[in-house]
């Protein structure tokens, strides 16, 4: 008897996992129809249709497996969702990341002179360090503080712009331009941030958003400072502490530094050096964020995050806390900015678009809002693999964004996911 | 003055695309309480479909235009729906009772996906088709300078109208638009009286998508040309549309399109063009800041 209403029970499962595959089925062929069966292409002046049914025929059939796979798939095979940040104990966990975080640096400053370390090697290094640090600083405003700013990108070109335009019109160098990038786009952070700071969550992302948007449509429009669109070339390559890096030395000028220091004149040096500067600039910003988590502003921002309703009865100023948290996170940018614009010796707005604002925040993101290995680990897996697999570049952004809608469904609080209080009632830390 | 009665003409065109998108926006902001990101992207969808399926009319020897616009309009509606229920269904409805922020970047992963994948499977350049409606109605000519209404422009306004009067009756007289407005007020509620609220939900999104199809095939229609960015530019001006209605109003929405329409128009004509996206953004801001609730909206309440 109970053997029957088993078979009866499978059979019923197995129906209604076919009628699911089915209308999966159908939704793809929906979809698929009219956007992969046909491709427009130019025939003379007008348009002409090219068709692939046979890619739409993939499409569903690929759906409709998928879908019965995942149907009869064993339940304790599946995926758990993890709503909640799981429980490890802080003191073990803290020792890990601590172990992993020291290993990280050591590798970090040893990399340059590792046998593989060749130009390209430094160069990825590099890049991959300026979004680190991009990383850490608007992790700061989306991670501690539970701000969603789209518009990070703005105080990036900021930092860039100030070092850019600063170097033309009144011939500072790096270094004498570094604090006043960070220092322009924390100003700016106050600015933008004091009215729009009172907002909830989803509107203060739209309008960071906008005014991303409207710090590159000034950069653009405002041509005869900011070079629009051409943007601004010549910018002046950091010098260690006044020595160039130069085969020979400028007339009447300072001897260069590989003269400095009795070594062969090498161009390497020069990428060494800038990726020893944007190491140094990411590793502050680290310790920066580190230390302010256990001081009292840094408390009070993990807090807002986490019930602004309970703060304010508190006597935290809900405004005033956020804005701190906006300004070190546009702060950092700056510096990034700055970094950038010596690195590449050339920047135009286009470097300064939402998407770049969407792919740092995919960083903060995909590394587990809040956690600092995280993002390390996250930017290595964004810059690092499209590098590698160079037949893939096309689908860099495609990936992003489905990356971007997987983690939040499958794992909202990133791949190390914990987001839990640097301090917590009991805890002892 | 006849500058000016030109430049109202085109702000109300436009606007008209705006409130058509913006009440998309609104209404699953009033059913799930989150900015539906993609949803620009749903439109350049529309008006991509609005292309191919012109391109394909044209290949079959389909001219008589009535009959070719009708046919497009139904297409792009039938499939863009898909595309909004398949968004929901993908990268929403997991997400619902996860912490507050998540479908808003879902959303944005949503959308640059969307982007891409249109670029990738469509190509980058920018696609152009012949103009289909043609003809204007001069309405005053004063020697050199003449201001008229295209039929294209009368076709925009009046759909719009349209559509916007049978929405309202779909909200206000039909079983799903009282379940539809039981499930904004209170899901759980809704739920225990017998409303599918995942149904309901999946319907706000078809509608909202199928309203943004006809705006994508009305810009094909009046600009001929369409490009796989065009959702990004148009969906941030619909929603500042939506806020500056009141978000979660449906009359504001429309509103707050024709609004927004017009300031580009006059804007464009009477300061710069380079401007123009700054002014937009800076209303937004400034309604947001002074004046949450929009011009039509309730303000909200903070609940613990």
């Amino acid at each position: 008897m109970s053997r029957v209403t088993t078979s009866r029970g499978a059979n019923h499962m197995a129906v209604a996992a076919l009628k699911d595959a089915g209308l999966a089925g159908f939704v793809a062929l929906m979809l698929a129809v009219p956007l992969v069966g046909f491709r427009t292409i130019e025939v003379g002046s007008g348009l002409g249709l090219q068709t692939r049914f046979d890619w739409v025929a993939y499409c569903v059939i690929a759906v409709i497996a998928g879908r019965l796979i995942l149907n009869f798939w064993p339940p304790h095979w599946r995926i758990r969702r993890r709503a909640k940040a799981p429980h490890v104990s802080n003191a073990q966990h803290r020792t890990t990341m601590k172990l992993v975080a020291l290993g990280g640096i050591g590798f970090a400053v040893a990399l340059p002179f590792l046998p593989f370390a060749d130009r390209y090697v430094i160069d990825l290094a590099i890049t991959i360090l300026i979004y680190v640090m991009l990383g850490w600083g608007l992790n700061i405003v989306v991670g501690l503080a539970g701000l969603l700013d789209l518009g990070y990108v703005a105080f990036y070109a900021v930092g860039a712009y100030s070092f850019a335009l600063g170097s033309r019109y009144w011939g500072l160098n790096f270094w004498e331009a570094l604090p006043m990038a960070g220092a322009l786009a924390a100003m700016l952070g106050v600015l933008l941030g004091f009215p729009v700071l009172r907002l909830r969550g989803d509107y203060l992302a739209i309008v960071t958003l906008g005014f991303g948007e409207m710090i590159r449509l000034l950069i653009i429009n405002l041509q005869s400072f900011t070079g629009g669109p051409n943007g601004v070339s010549g910018i002046p390559r950091p010098s260690f502490f006044g020595f160039p890096f130069a085969r020979e030395a400028e007339a009447g000028g300072p001897m260069p530094f590989h003269e400095l220091f009795g070594l062969d004149y090498s161009t390497q040096h020069r990428f060494i050096f800038l990726y020893f500067i944007i190491l140094a600039l990411a590793l502050i910003t680290n310790a920066f964020t580190q230390r302010i988590r256990r001081m009292p502003i840094g408390r009070a921002w993990e807090a807002l995050r986490e019930d602004e309703i309970a703060c304010k009865a508190l006597g935290i100023n809900p405004t005033n806390t956020k804005l701190t948290a906006f300004t070190i996170g546009a702060m950092f940018g700056g510096f990034a900015g700055a970094f950038f614009a010596t690195r590449q010796g050339f920047i135009s707005p286009e470097s300064f678009n939402f998407l770049e604002s969407a792919f740092i925040l995919a960083i903060v993101v995909l590394g587990g809002m809040g956690s600092q290995i995280g993002i390390v680990i996250a930017t290595i897996l964004l810059v690092a693999l499209p590098e590698v697999g160079r037949e893939f570049a096309e689908f860099r952004m495609l990936l992003f964004g489905a990356a971007m809608i997987a983690i939040m469904v499958w794992r909202p609080y990133g791949l190390l996911s914990r987001r839990s209080p640097t301090i917590q009632l009991g805890s002892g830390a | 003055m006849e500058y000016f009665l030109q430049q109202t003409i085109n702000g109300i065109t436009l606007g008209a695309v705006y409130g058509l998108i913006a009440i998309g926006y609104t209404m699953v902001y009033g059913i799930v309480g989150m900015i539906n990101f993609a949803h620009g992207e749903i439109y350049m969808i529309g008006a991509f479909i609005a292309v191919i399926a012109f391109t394909l009319l044209g290949m079959m020897g389909v001219t008589w235009v009535p009959a070719a616009v009708l046919i497009v309009l139904v297409t792009a509606m039938l499939f863009t729906a898909a595309y909004g229920w398949a968004v929901e269904r993908i990268a929403y409805r997991p997400l619902r009772g996860s912490f507050r922020l998540a479908p808003l970047i879902s959303a944005i992963g949503m959308s640059i996906f969307l982007q891409n994948y249109v670029q990738l499977l469509q190509g980058a350049r920018v696609k152009s088709i012949q103009p289909i409606v043609t003809g204007a109605i001069p309405l005053i000519e004063t020697g050199h300078f003449q201001v008229a209404v295209t039929y294209i422009q009368i076709l925009i306004v009046t759909l719009t109208i349209a559509l916007m009067i049978s929405f309202s009756l779909l909200i206000t007289r039909t079983r799903f638009g009282r379940a539809q407005r039981a499930c904004e007020q209170d899901q759980t509620m809704a739920a225990l009286l017998g409303i599918d609220v995942d149904r309901t939900i999946s319907m706000t999104f078809m509608i909202g998508a199928i309203l943004a199809a006809v705006a994508g095939v009305m810009v094909t229609l009046y600009y001929g040309v369409v490009d796989f960015f065009i959702g990004f530019q148009a969906g941030i001006k619909a929603f500042a549309a939506a806020v500056l209605g009141g978000i979660g109003s449906l009359p504001g929405a429309m509103l707050g399109g024709f609004l927004i329409g017009l300031v580009e128009a006059y804007w464009s004509a009477y300061f710069s063009i380079e401007y123009k996206d700054i002014a937009t953004f800076s209303i937004l801001i400034l309604v947001l800041i002074f004046r949450p609730s929009g011009l039509l909206g309730r303000p909200d309440v903070e609940k613990v």
